[in-house]
């Protein structure tokens, strides 16, 4: 198995203060914006979000975590029930334009599940997405409004992010499946 | 190292082993003493999420969507029973509850046979009491899916000493039960409670004493010496007395249990009364604890003989918060158990 680098430090970095921008320039300001991290890397990349758009307009915008574990369509296939992260959604949803973030976009099933689970917790005005990578194969009728890259795939290969707080530093790989069984829960 | 680097570092490998590392691969939940501490961790976690659900505006979340749960009750209950379906149904698991006294068990169908139907019929996940020891160990034989204790005899009810555990570590400081003292008074030689409790208490590292009068200890003291320095990791000893005034000093939970008349024979008990006058938990006597101790139930209460009626509704019961947590526990018992398959089972075997 091979990693190849396809995001240095120094890219993820812009890409994060690029989609900061977009996300203010589509909602026209911060008023009634939150930002809504996927657990567990969607939690990071939101923060940083959070942070660029207080850097370059004074304002601290809400930012939330959300575990979908529970609302997954895939848990009878799952060899062990995979372990539950937390939601924490620390602001009131009714009439917010949330901004779900996640790392990479891929089958579109986790953001449905993410849409379910934010529903439950009340009625945003919109739900837009925000994703670092978009490396393609939809099952979902589901396209992110804010991408850091694009990047074409096979599913035989695996992207993983990393990101500093979670795994001490900042960088997107991509590496092909070692064999056709190994599991493909958690890569994406 | 410094005494303080040294307890962040121990801190910090406790955060990352509640339950990060441990996997769920029970097939069944029969009783703990096959559960490891690092399962139970994961229990504890997973009903800190369940709690979460609790506290939403929909209190409801798809994970088992159209998984089968079937109650089988050969027993009366209230609160297990309400307890087990609320918590299927805030998974979205569809729910069948049979009530022995309207099945074809009063036409003398035996516990294999139902089991048997109930399978055929569809059930996925079976919630069990009964009146004799042992026999959802017999269903666990027999059923295709997964079994869940509810109570059984004087056996073990799991369920409730997990909703025991996470109550008082809700209540105690750093969820730790290492070195605190946890008193349970009472009905000791019928209760499945107490038994189930002395397996999760020992192997949390809590000070365990069970109280009360010798006749409804019978037992209980040759258990309670017979693993010594660890022989059995994660159990380990406990205290066995009659005299409540050792047993309540400087207490930090106290755990009153139902004198269940319905089991008691002859000659165990002189009297109700006696008992109330001896073993009852007064204000009196619920004050040689500590004063932040906590008042503990399993429900359902006789008010009066067991604990006094000004202490069940004293500031220091948690009696209804053990209700509550109840529900969250068997969401995440449920939900660990409807997640584990064939290949994972091990360590299923009873003792």
């Amino acid at each position: 198995m091979t990693d190849r680098q396809i995001m240095t430090d120094d890219e993820i970095r812009r890409a994060i203060v690029r989609i900061s921008h977009e996300i203010v320039e589509k909602q026209a300001g911060t008023q009634g914006l939150a930002l809504v991290g996927i657990q567990r890397r969607g939690v990071p990349l939101a923060r940083r979000i959070a942070g660029a758009i207080e850097e370059h307009e004074g304002v601290r915008v809400p930012v939330g975590a959300l575990d979908i574990t529970f609302y997954r369509d895939d848990l009878s296939l799952v060899a062990q029930q995979p372990i539950v992260k937390g939601t924490d959604l620390p602001f009131d949803l009714n009439g917010a334009t949330v901004v779900l973030v996640d790392d990479v976009l891929y089958t579109g099933r986790t953001i449905r599940c993410a849409m379910d689970a934010l529903i439950d917790f009340g009625r945003p005005r919109a739900i837009r997405l925000a994703v670092l990578i978009d490396r393609g194969h939809r099952e979902l009728p589901i396209r992110a409004d804010h991408v850091g890259k694009n990047v074409p795939t096979s599913r035989e290969e695996i992207v993983k992010v990393h990101v500093a707080e979670t795994d001490g530093r900042d960088e997107v790989s991509i590496s092909r499946r070692a064999s056709a069984a190994e599991p493909a829960a958690g890569n994406q | 190292m410094t005494t303080e680097t040294e307890a962040a570092v121990a801190a910090a490998a406790r955060t990352a082993g509640q339950g990060q590392g441990a996997v769920w691969h029970h097939r069944h939940l029969l009783d703990l003493d096959v559960v490891s501490w690092p399962e139970i961790e994961l229990i504890m976690r997973t009903t800190d999420e369940m709690k979460g659900i609790l506290a939403r505006p929909i209190r409801k979340v798809p994970a088992l969507n159209g998984r089968r749960v079937t109650t089988l009750f050969y027993e009366a209950s209230t609160r297990t029973r309400v307890s087990f379906e609320t918590a299927a149904r805030n998974l979205s698991a569809d729910v069948v509850s049979v009530s022995t006294a309207t099945s074809s068990v009063t036409k003398g169908e035996s516990l294999v046979d139902t089991i048997r139907t109930l399978e055929a019929l569809g059930a996925e996940i079976l919630v069990m009491r009964h009146s004799v020891s042992g026999a959802p160990y017999l269903a666990a034989d027999v059923f295709g899916g997964h079994v869940l204790n509810g109570g059984d005899g004087w056996h073990a009810h799991p369920t409730q000493a997990l909703l025991d555990l996470y109550t008082m570590r809700q209540h105690l400081p750093g969820g730790d039960l290492h070195g605190r003292k946890v008193v349970i008074v009472g009905d000791i030689l019928h209760s499945r409670v107490a038994r189930s409790n002395i397996w999760s208490l020992t192997a949390a590292g809590a000070d365990l004493w069970l109280c009360g009068p010798a006749t409804l200890l019978r037992g209980m003291d040759r258990w309670a010496t017979a693993w010594g320095g660890g022989a059995i990791p994660g159990h380990g000893r406990f205290h066995v007395t009659s005299d409540l005034t050792e047993a309540l000093r400087d207490a930090d939970v106290v755990m009153a249990l139902r004198i269940q008349r319905e089991r008691m024979q002859g000659g165990l008990l002189p009297s109700l009364r006696e008992y109330a006058a001896r073993f009852g938990l007064t204000a009196e006597r619920v004050a040689q604890a500590r004063p932040e101790a906590i008042v503990m139930h399993p429900g359902p209460m006789n008010e009066g003989v067991e604990i006094a009626p000004d202490v069940a509704i004293s500031g220091r019961a948690v009696i209804t918060e053990q209700v509550t947590n109840g529900v969250a526990v068997r969401m995440a018992l449920l939900y660990l158990l409807a997640g584990s398959h064939e290949a994972a089972h091990a360590g299923d075997v009873p003792r």
